[in-house]
C-alpha cells in the first residue's frame, strides 16, 4: 500500500473515532454558545419569538441590585470555602502521610461524604446547623460558645454554605495525599542534614513540590464555587422562599436559574451566564498567571 | 507490636477529623429511626425506635419510582458516557490525524466553560424536540462523550504499548476491533472509574431534574427529596423525620457503591490531578 493511502486511512479512522465528540460539541456546546450570545441581546420570554434589545440586558445586569448581591454573595462564599478548604485539606493530607498504612482507612472515611448527594447533605445540615437544637451548636455549647442561628441569621447563611462544602473536601485530601507521596524522600533527608526545621521543610520543599496539585485544586474548586447551586437551592430556595431572609444566601447560579426557569427571562439569564463566564475566565487567568510563577512541575517538558 | 508513639498525636487528630466527616452520616441514620420529637436529641441509639418513618416516606411520595428513575438515569448516563468517551479518547490517543492537536485543545478548553452558558439553548433544543418532562435530556448528551473523561481515558490509552496494536494490525485486525479487543479490555480499571464518577454525578444532580422534569412520577431521588422538603416548607408542617428517612434512602445506594468500588474510586480521584 502506498504511504499516502496509509495516511489517508489513518486520517479517516481518527476522525471516525472522534466524530461523536465533534458532533456533540457542535450541537451541545458551540451551537448553544452562539445561541446564548445571540439570546443575551434579546428579550425572550418563550411565549413570543426573541425580540432584539441591543445591550439592554447587559445594562440591566448592573442596574439589578440582586445580580450584584448574588455576585458578591458568591465571591464571599468562594473566599471562605477555597482558602479554608485548601489549608484544611493540606493539613489532613500531611497528617495522613505521617501515619503510614493507617492512612488508607482515614482516606476512605474522609471521602465518604463526597458520596452524599448535595440535596441530602443540604437537608441534613439544615438540621445539624439548626440554631436552637442543632448538634453543631450543642457541641459548641460544651465549650461555652453560644452558637449562632446558622440557617436563619442573615450573617451566617454563607458560612453555613461553606461548612456544608467543607464537609465534602475529601476529594481534595485524596489528591494532596497522592501528590505528597510523590515527593522524593531524599529531599527531606538532605534538608534535615542542612538543619532545616519542620516549618522550613514544609514551605521550602513540600509546598513547592506539590504546587501542581495545589494549583489544580485551587482552580477547579474556585470554578466550582463560582457555580455553586445545589446546596444553596436545597437549603434556602424553592417554592417557599422567604424573600427577606434569602437575600444573603442568593448565590449567582440560583438567581440565574430563577431568571431562566421561574421568571422565564431567557435573554436576561443568558446575559447573566456570559457575565459569569467572563468572570470565571478572568479569575482563572489571574490564577494561572500567578501560578506559573510559583508552580513547579516534576516532569517539566 | 510496638505502639508508634511518634505517630500518636497524628492518629488522635485524624480520629477526631474522621469523627467530623463520618458522624453526620451516622447521626442521619440514627435520626431517621426516631420520632419527630426526638430527632434533635443526641442519642445515637434512639430511645424510641420508629422505623415506621420509612414506611411513611413511601406514603409521602412515589419514592420507589424515584429510586428506579435514579438508577435508570444513572446507568444510562454512565454507560453512554463511558462508551462514547472511550471511543473518542482512543481516537485522540492512537491516530495521528490532521487537526488532532487543535481539536484536543478544544476538548480541554470546554472543561472551563460554565454550564450556565449553554444551559438555556440546550433547554430550548430539548423543548423543541418535545422531550421536556422526559428523562432523555438527563443523559442523552452523554452519547457524545465528555471532555474530562476523554482526557482521563486518553492518558490510559497512551499507556498501552503501541506494539500491541501494531501486532494486531499485522494480524489483520481492523481499527474498531483493535479498540474493542485490545484497548477497551486493557483499560477496564479506568473505564470503571469513569462509570462510577458519572453514576455518582448523575445520582447527585439536582439542577437538570429541576429544569427538565415536572411530573413527580419522573423525578429522580434528589429531585424527589427536594419536593418533599418543599412540601413541608409550604405547609409549614415540618415532618423532619420523613425528610431524614428519605435522605438516608438517597445516600445509602451511593455508600454501597463506594463500599464495593472504593479502591478504584480513591485511586481514580488521586490520579485526576497527577495527569494534569
Amino acid at each position: 500500500m502506498p504511504r499516502s493511502e496509509l495516511v489517508r486511512r489513518e486520517n479517516r479512522a481518527g476522525w471516525f473515532f472522534v466524530l461523536p465528540w465533534v458532533a456533540g460539541f457542535l450541537i451541545f456546546t458551540a451551537g448553544p454558545m452562539i445561541a446564548s450570545l445571540v439570546l443575551s441581546f434579546t428579550d425572550y420570554q418563550m411565549i413570543r419569538s426573541p425580540r432584539p434589545v441591543g445591550f439592554d440586558n447587559y445594562r440591566a445586569l448592573f442596574d439589578d441590585p440582586r445580580v450584584l448581591k448574588s455576585l458578591s454573595n458568591t465571591f464571599v462564599y468562594a473566599a471562605m470555602f477555597v482558602p479554608l478548604g485548601t489549608v484544611a485539606a493540606l493539613g489532613l493530607a500531611l497528617m495522613l502521610q505521617r501515619v503510614g498504612r493507617a492512612s488508607g482507612f482515614f482516606r476512605t472515611a474522609f471521602y465518604l461524604p463526597e458520596m452524599t448527594p448535595a440535596v441530602a447533605a443540604g437537608a441534613m445540615f439544615l438540621l445539624l446547623l439548626n440554631g436552637q437544637q442543632g448538634l453543631v451548636n450543642k457541641v459548641l455549647g460544651w465549650f461555652g460558645i453560644n452558637g449562632p442561628n446558622w440557617t436563619t441569621d442573615p450573617n451566617w447563611l454563607k458560612p453555613s454554605l461553606a461548612i456544608v462544602s467543607l464537609w465534602t473536601l475529601g476529594g481534595t485530601v485524596v489528591i494532596y495525599l497522592a501528590a505528597l507521596n510523590g515527593v522524593p524522600r531524599q529531599l527531606y533527608e538532605a534538608a534535615e542534614l542542612d538543619g532545616a526545621g519542620p516549618v522550613t521543610r514544609l514551605f521550602r520543599i513540600t509546598v513547592p513540590m506539590i504546587s501542581g496539585a495545589l494549583f489544580f485544586t485551587v482552580i477547579t474548586n474556585t470554578i466550582a464555587a463560582m457555580q455553586m447551586f445545589d446546596q444553596a437551592y436545597t437549603m434556602f430556595y424553592g417554592p417557599q422562599q422567604k424573600a427577606a431572609a434569602s437575600e444573603e444566601s442568593l448565590v449567582y447560579m440560583v438567581y440565574l436559574f430563577q431568571n431562566a426557569f421561574q421568571f422565564f427571562k431567557m435573554g436576561f439569564a443568558s446575559a447573566m451566564a456570559w457575565l459569569l463566564f467572563v468572570i470565571i475566565l478572568g479569575i482563572t487567568f489571574v490564577q494561572v498567571r500567578i501560578g506559573n510563577r510559583y508552580v513547579y512541575y516534576h516532569g517539566e517538558r | 507490636m510496638t505502639i508508634p508513639w511518634r505517630r500518636l498525636p497524628f492518629l488522635v487528630a485524624l480520629v477526631a477529623a474522621t469523627f467530623l466527616f463520618v458522624y453526620p452520616l451516622v447521626w442521619l441514620i440514627s435520626a431517621s429511626l426516631k420520632p419527630r420529637s426526638q430527632v434533635f436529641d443526641n442519642r445515637l441509639i434512639p430511645a424510641v425506635f420508629q422505623p415506621q418513618n420509612y414506611v411513611r416516606v413511601w406514603d409521602a411520595g412515589p419514592v420507589m419510582r424515584w429510586l428506579v428513575n435514579s438508577l435508570t438515569v444513572g446507568f444510562m448516563a454512565a454507560a453512554t458516557v463511558t462508551l462514547s468517551s472511550a471511543l473518542v479518547a482512543f481516537g485522540f490517543a492512537y491516530f495521528r490525524f490532521r487537526g488532532r492537536n487543535l481539536l484536543f485543545g478544544i476538548v480541554l478548553s470546554t472543561m472551563m466553560l460554565p454550564g450556565a452558558v449553554t444551559m438555556i439553548p440546550v433547554y430550548l433544543i430539548w423543548n423543541r424536540l418535545g422531550l421536556i418532562d422526559t428523562q432523555i435530556p438527563l443523559w442523552a448528551q452523554n452519547l457524545f462523550g465528555s471532555a474530562f473523561y476523554i482526557f482521563l481515558l486518553r492518558q490510559f490509552f497512551l499507556g498501552i504499548p503501541r506494539e500491541l496494536f501494531e501486532a494486531a494490525r499485522v494480524d489483520g485486525c481492523g481499527y474498531l476491533s483493535m479498540f474493542r479487543r485490545i484497548a477497551f479490555p486493557l483499560c477496564k480499571p479506568a473505564l470503571v472509574i469513569v462509570f462510577v464518577f458519572e453514576f455518582k454525578a448523575s445520582w447527585s444532580d439536582l439542577m437538570k431534574p429541576l429544569i427538565y422534569l415536572q411530573t413527580p412520577e419522573y423525578f429522580t431521588m434528589p429531585r424527589g427529596l427536594k419536593q418533599l422538603i418543599d412540601a413541608f416548607a409550604l405547609s409549614g408542617h415540618y415532618e423532619w423525620e420523613i425528610a431524614i428517612a428519605a435522605s438516608v434512602i438517597a445516600v445509602v445506594p451511593m455508600i454501597v457503591l463506594f463500599a464495593f468500588g472504593q479502591r478504584y474510586i480513591l485511586d481514580g480521584v488521586a490520579t485526576t490531578a497527577q495527569k494534569g
